[in-house]
């Protein structure tokens, strides 16, 4: 691929006009009649394909059990698309698109389904020439990734032939703790050598979580105090302010913190806390990402320095919710977290005694995730105490979602003829400096499989570490006590509030 | 909201936007620059319309500066600024000021836009219509890191491209270029398929379509190959052709929105490529605001080399026939040329 780009005499690593384009290729959908696929995946092809970044030919294979012709499937994406696509609608790309969709039906043991589909993958490479390259992604229950990528390899769908490739898509979860990643680890890549396969954590997607790098290390104003000489504490939030709705079968007995700690938070932590990479390509984010994450280190006592909770009945912004608890298909003896917080350490020079706090749950007080670095008291006040009484600490808040942007809090002096301070915040909004529709976070995932760049996909290593840190906590919960219990619609059981008073600190109202 | 400022000065209409922002409760500015868009008052209406669409993308401070045709000499010594100040839903994201000029301030703009650009923030101008012959060097184009023209709405689009090719200075950038940024991306992509010598290409368009030209340059420029201009006619441009040691690559648009693309031994591909509005295109040119250098390439590659037969010519007959070949074009075109092209033999002649 990247010695017919260095011939391509219209190539110009000057002429910045020029989208990065994807070479032929196609994307098979396994799980298609699904939620993600149809409100995010669907959508997202069609707004790559709107933008002028898909390779003419494109091509869309379906596959799932329904009983659907090629035409059902395109109705399907076409109806996907009109209801979540984020640009307009506009009939001559969908004309460009529906040219190389297609549907196979069948179940995922079925191996005739799976020759149908490697004769239409031969077909479309005739039809839209798309030179052999094909993407999987597995939008399928975990349970099933062994199945269809056994299928894959037995049909011959993943061997990588020369001038050509075949891709892996994985969602989370990753495996259940480390010694299931493991597994799944071993069953993906005996198919797919390590680099062919992306697991998709669509955090690192997001605009504003690659914007924490450009944060750091394009500015000089936040680096230097950005080590423990200034920063007093770290706080990483993810909050729902749904229940878990349809998901039971999938939620219970997994829970909060392996379904958002492990992968989103770790992420951020990940990102907020590692040192400068050497350059900006996928090995040497990776490199350092895996620096930091193996320096986290547990506090000793788990019992002070860790909170469950489940939610409980309660008013949830002017609805009335039920409790996990009593929630449909939920075991009422139930010990699964619907909330989760951890304090966790770095050991390195950096961030030595300086904890972070990550949290997150369903049915809080609003939907929102930040990351809130809160900096030390000045050392000394030349004003006096009831001058500063208003005063909190000054802090970098990173909001991720829903209203992105950062805002810096510090005091500032009322008007007045007393000498008084308060806090005030400086905001930065994404929407108001920059494109109100900026691309979702599975446009630029889907775009980097196609292109095979793997800057925004944990790797292996990151993820067995993230697991890891979590495997103690998750043994260490499972043999002690039960998860408190919170009213929904609030920010989460008084221990959690406990856990930070006892080091003299406390949470944010994000 | 609007507010309306009669026989007015910059300073007041700085105190007005202040005014109005503390008025509808958003002291907060995010705005990342200021577009001055200097038009006569027939286009101005289209040019903000998208220049307001364009800023739900790049939220900015919208100055449009119309200037005033005075009828009769007390008009023309009289001064006068008359000002529009819109905020909030009037002015999509960001905030608009519309400045009517009359009399002896038409020729001194650059006064009224100087006090009202944001701090720090670049700025951005653009001629929807009749451009300065040196955008660089007018009053408010020195004002500008990036000057936008569009060689499209001229009466003679092409010497006008000769003109912008002789008065480039980074920073200078023309819609007609903007336009053809999803051929060239699909023609790259073409080439990143095959593996191929190109050996010439045939760029067609309808005539009087300085886009068609640029994107000729363009190709003879890269691909080092002659490059042929021929007219069809449009909407716009409607192929390019290309041969190559494997077979012809061609590009097709007959009908202005759904391209294909055929290369040899490949199946045929549908390929969107509409015609874009100028909010778009405005949009996409307020992305980058560092010089466009594959344009200025482009643009200075020379539009008489385009049909020449032997593309390997020296440098430096080359540099010769341009002088030669522009003096001619001059010549011919003398009663209707602009002041712009009448310039051009002296520029080139001082350097």
């Amino acid at each position: 691929m990247s010695a017919v780009h260095g011939a391509n005499p219209l190539r110009d690593a000057a002429d910045r006009r020029l989208p990065r384009i994807a070479g032929p290729s196609g994307l098979v959908i396994f799980g298609v009649t699904g939620d993600l696929s149809r409100k995010k995946l669907m959508p997202a092809v069609y707004d790559l394909a709107n933008r002028g970044l898909l390779p003419p030919g494109f091509s869309l294979v379906g596959f799932a059990r329904r009983e659907w012709a090629d035409e059902d499937f395109a109705q399907e994406v076409y109806e996907a698309v009109k209801q979540h696509a984020r640009t307009p609608f506009r009939e001559e790309v969908w004309q460009q698109l529906i040219q190389g969709m297609r549907f196979v039906q069948g179940d995922f043991d079925d191996d005739t389904a799976f020759e149908q589909l490697k004769s239409t993958i031969e077909e479309l490479d005739k039809a839209q020439g798309t030179g052999g390259n094909f993407a999987f992604y597995l939008s399928v229950p975990p349970k099933f990734f062994p199945l269809v990528v056994q299928q894959l390899k037995k049909h011959g769908l993943a061997d990588q032939k020369d001038g050509s490739w075949r891709r892996a898509v994985i969602e989370k979860p990753f495996g259940h703790d480390l010694v299931s990643a493991k597994e799944l680890n071993e069953v993906v890549h005996e198919v797919f050598p390590p680099d062919a396969v992306f697991r998709i954590d669509h955090y690192l997607g997001k605009e504003t979580v690659q914007n924490i790098l450009a944060l750091r290390f394009a500015n000089t104003l936040f680096e230097p105090i950005w080590n423990r000489s200034y920063v007093d504490h770290v706080q990483i939030t993810m909050a729902e302010d749904i229940g878990i709705g349809g998901r039971a079968g999938y939620y219970d007995g997994i829970g909060a913190a392996r379904d958002v700690i492990q992968n989103h938070l770790l992420q951020l932590l990940a990102l907020t806390a590692m040192e400068e990479p050497a350059s900006f390509d996928a090995d040497a984010l990776a490199a350092e990402k895996t620096k930091v994450l193996g320096a986290v280190k547990l506090p000793k006592d788990l019992g002070e320095s860790t909170v469950r909770g489940q939610y409980a009945a309660g008013w949830q912004g002017g609805a009335k919710a039920v409790g996990y608890l009593q929630e449909d298909g939920i075991d009422p003896q139930s010990k699964t977290d619907t909330y989760a917080a951890v304090k966790l350490e770095i050991d390195n020079r950096r961030w030595a005694g300086v904890p972070f706090y990550l949290r997150t749950g369903k049915r809080l007080g609003r939907r929102v995730t930040e990351i809130a670095v809160v900096f030390q008291r000045a050392p000394h006040s030349p004003f006096d105490h009831t001058a500063t009484e208003e005063l909190g600490r000054n802090a970098i808040v990173i909001r991720v979602q829903p209203d992105e942007g950062v805002t810096v809090r510090f005091g500032s002096k009322v008007p007045g003829t007393q000498m008084e301070i308060r806090d005030v915040s400086m905001d930065f909004a994404y929407g108001e400096s920059f494109t109100e529709s900026s691309p979702e976070a599975y446009e630029r995932l889907i775009l980097d499989v196609l292109l095979g760049d793997s800057n925004l996909f944990p790797r292996v290593e990151e993820v067995e570490l993230s697991w890891k840190i979590l495997d103690p906590i998750e043994q260490f919960w499972d043999t002690h006590g039960k998860p408190a219990q919170y009213q929904s619609g609030t920010w989460g059981p008084v221990e959690a509030d406990e856990m930070l008073a006892r080091d003299g600190r406390s949470w944010r109202r994000p | 909201m609007k507010t309306d400022l009669t026989d007015t000065t910059s300073s007041k209409i700085n105190k007005a936007l202040v005014l109005g922002r503390r008025a509808i409760g958003t002291p907060a500015v995010g705005m990342v620059l200021t577009l001055v868009i200097v038009t006569d008052e027939e286009n101005a209406y289209d040019a903000l319309k998208a220049a307001n669409e364009a800023s739900r993308e790049h939220p900015s401070r919208t100055l449009v500066v119309i200037k005033r045709v005075s009828r009769s000499p007390r008009d023309r010594a009289k001064a006068r600024l008359d000002a529009e100040v819109r905020l909030g839903a009037d002015a999509s994201t960001g905030e608009t000021v519309v400045l009517r000029l009359y009399g002896e301030v038409v020729d001194h703009a650059q006064s009224v836009v100087l006090p009202l650009l944001l701090p720090d923030a670049p700025v951005v101008v653009w001629w929807p219509v009749n451009a300065p012959s040196d955008p660089a060097n007018d009053p408010l184009g020195a004002l500008a890191q990036r000057r936008v023209t569009d060689t499209y709405s001229a009466e003679q689009p092409i010497q006008e491209l000769t003109a912008r090719a002789d008065a480039y200075t980074p920073g200078d950038t023309d819609l007609s270029w903007t336009r053809i940024t999803p051929w060239r991306s699909m023609l790259a992509a073409a080439l990143d398929q095959v593996v191929c010598e190109v050996t010439s290409a045939e760029v067609e368009g309808e005539e009087f379509n300085p886009s068609v030209e640029l994107l000729a340059m363009w190709l003879a420029d890269r691909l080092k190959v002659p490059v042929r201009r021929s007219k069809s006619a449009g909407p716009g441009l409607t192929s390019v052709r290309m041969e190559t040691s494997s077979g012809p690559i061609v590009l097709d648009r007959p009908d202005g929105s759904l391209a294909t693309l055929s290369i040899q031994g490949q199946p045929d591909r549908g390929v969107a490529l509409k015609r874009r509005d100028t909010a778009e295109l405005i949009a996409e040119e307020l992305r980058r605001l560092d010089p466009d250098d594959t344009y200025a390439t482009a643009l200075r590659f020379g539009l008489e080399r385009l049909d020449e037969e032997a593309a390997t010519t020296a440098p430096e007959t080359v540099v010769e026939t341009v002088v030669e070949a522009e003096v001619e074009a001059v010549v011919e075109t003398v009663p209707a040329a602009k002041p712009a092209a009448k310039k051009a033999p002296a520029k080139k002649a001082a350097k």
